[in-house]
């Protein structure tokens, strides 16, 4: 397995080498959404009964989770790609597995580190609680691994950073921004709420924001469930487009 | 001596297009083999199949004994392959890319290796320098050093002197002999002959995906008989009808192919007879150039016949 230890540590270096806009540029955007909308509503709104910025806090993280986790992996592939660098790891005696696991957990790890940003830059204006812990880290770690998967997807998918950033900006913002972070889908109307239920990651939100205040959407462990049957299904895609060599080995 | 490549029946299709059309070679362990052949001939793809960046629709390869597709791991620890392309990972430092690259192939702590390897490439001040400020001639060498790091018994390089000055490419070929001589396989794609003529004992030369020559190097210099013979007259006018008949101009001298020497005194003669003032004389024999020239033009001949 030291092949996939040194492309992990490859991984986290890349992104740590640029942390200025890889870390701390989402942080400040998470912080800049907060400010705003808890500016504008949070002396008018709550949601199950705790204000409107405590209730937007947990959405925030995991949204950050959620986008970091994709851009770190897709932004990897495409650059080494278009660079042409990808060979050196398609060189060495790397498996596929290995491949898929050191490109997911370095995005695990990006989103993590960003989402714990948010959560200390934003913690300061709310009074959080953290009722299920465990709820919290499940959810942030699995959902950062479907999107740090579906990242790899992308990143293998395009062949062109406008390619790449099409399915970034027309599937996975719609999914984060509509997924239940800015409100609770109770407050839709009754189709919405019913094609909301069709998004995973308003599970990954619910469940993760159940953490934080032990009231939910959707029972967690339902969540949990969806949650991993979606991480199962990128997952094992992910792996098959690895193992063929689609786009990588011709 | 064992078999370092084992290359059987190659063939690839990137469309309809048969880049290798049933390429057969083998490559004896410790040699330094050339790769020639005009654009488009297949040469990277089949080093691009050696390496498994490419897959091929028939046919069997191995290095070292260990099969490419099946027994990848074995086959990718025993080649290192210097890419064509000037490819660089923009994130690091030249140490670190070394660094990195070792540990993909399973080593860690291999400093001692890699100093080595920046020392004989003239790096060793740019170590700690980022990729992106390296020159192009920079990074060729830490390409090659990247393809080094894991001591591979096959080495390949896809055109490594292409676009590289007179110094490193010298100090390059040194290096690279000194490690053939250790016992290194070498496999060498070129554009300039001379490299090949000089560094290769053996040549295969490849067309549209075929093998149309496949020698030791001095066999095929053998192949192109004779002398050339450049004259340069003081006056270009000069050359008698008959004699400018049997030769060819190039840049002010006149070119004759000579079966034997004998012919030089005839000629000569001719010349004075005719009042020809010799400027410049030079007798030069038969090169890699002359052999590739006349090899494509028989696989050229050959396929016309064919295809009538």
């Amino acid at each position: 397995m030291s092949g996939f230890r040194t492309l992990l540590y490859k991984e986290v270096l890349r992104f740590w080498k640029v942390s200025f806009q890889t870390v701390a540029a989402p942080v400040l955007t998470a912080l800049l959404y907060l400010l705003i909308f808890s500016h504008v509503l949070d002396a008018q709104v709550q949601v199950h009964n705790v204000r409107y910025a405590a209730f937007l806090i947990p959405g925030l993280v995991m949204m950050s989770v959620l986008q970091n986790a994709f851009a770190n992996s897709s932004s990897s592939l495409i650059q080494s790609k278009v660079m042409g660098s990808v060979i050196f790891i398609l060189l060495p005696p790397i498996s596929y597995v290995e491949f898929f696991l050191a490109y997911v957990v370095a995005a695990m790890l990006r989103g993590l580190m960003v989402g714990l940003g948010v959560l200390v830059v934003t913690g300061w204006f709310a009074s959080l609680s953290f009722v299920a812990p465990g709820w919290i880290l499940v959810f942030a770690i699995i959902g950062g691994g479907i999107m740090g998967s579906l990242g790899m997807i992308a990143g293998i998918w395009a062949d062109k950073f406008d390619q790449l950033s099409g399915f970034q900006n027309f599937l996975i913002m719609p999914l984060t921004m509509l997924s239940g972070v800015f409100y609770s889908i109770h407050s839709l109307p009754v189709f919405w709420q019913r094609v909301s239920h069709f998004n995973p990651v308003f599970y990954m939100i619910d469940g993760f924001r159940f953490g934080f205040f032990g009231v939910s959407d959707v029972a967690p462990a339902t969540s949990l469930a969806v949650v991993a049957v979606s991480f199962l299904v990128v997952a094992l895609t992910t792996l098959a487009l690895l193992r063929s060599g689609y786009k990588l080995r011709y | 001596m064992g078999v370092a490549v084992s290359i059987q029946q190659l063939v690839k299709y990137f469309g309809s297009l048969r880049a290798l059309d049933g390429v057969s070679l083998e490559i004896a362990e410790g040699e330094f083999f050339g790769l020639l052949g005009p654009n488009g001939a297949g040469k990277t793809t089949l080093i691009s199949c050696l390496a498994g960046l490419v897959r091929p629709d028939q046919g069997q390869l191995s290095v070292m004994g260990y099969d490419v597709h099946g027994d990848y791991r074995e086959a990718r620890r025993r080649l290192g392959v210097v890419p064509q392309e000037l490819v660089f990972d923009p994130f690091f430092s030249v140490r670190e890319t070394l660094r990195i690259q070792s540990g993909y192939f399973g080593i860690r702590n291999n400093d001692a290796w890699i100093d080595e390897i920046l020392e004989n490439l003239d790096l060793t001040a740019k170590a700690n320098v980022n990729m992106r400020r390296l020159s192009g001639g920079m990074k060729r060498r830490v390409l090659v050093a990247q393809a080094l790091v894991h001591k591979p018994p096959v080495i390949v390089l896809d055109e490594p002197t292409a676009g590289v000055d007179v110094e490193l490419r010298q100090g390059l070929w040194q290096f690279v002999q000194r490690l053939n001589r250790e016992g290194h396989t070498v496999i060498l794609t070129t554009h300039y002959l001379e490299e090949a003529e000089a560094l290769c004992g053996r040549i295969a030369m490849l067309k549209q995906g075929r093998v149309v020559a496949l020698d030791t190097t001095s066999n095929l210099l053998a192949r192109v008989p004779g002398h050339t013979l450049n004259l340069r007259l003081a006056n270009a006018a000069s050359l008698p009808l008959a004699l400018r008949a049997r030769a060819t101009q190039n840049e002010g001298c006149w070119i004759f192919r000579l079966a034997g020497f004998d012919e030089i005194e005839h000629l000569l003669a001719e010349i004075r007879v005719a009042g020809g003032v010799i400027e410049d004389l030079r007798l030069t024999q038969a090169d890699l150039e002359d052999v590739f020239v006349a090899v494509m033009q028989g696989a050229e001949a050959r396929e016309q016949a064919v295809s009538r």
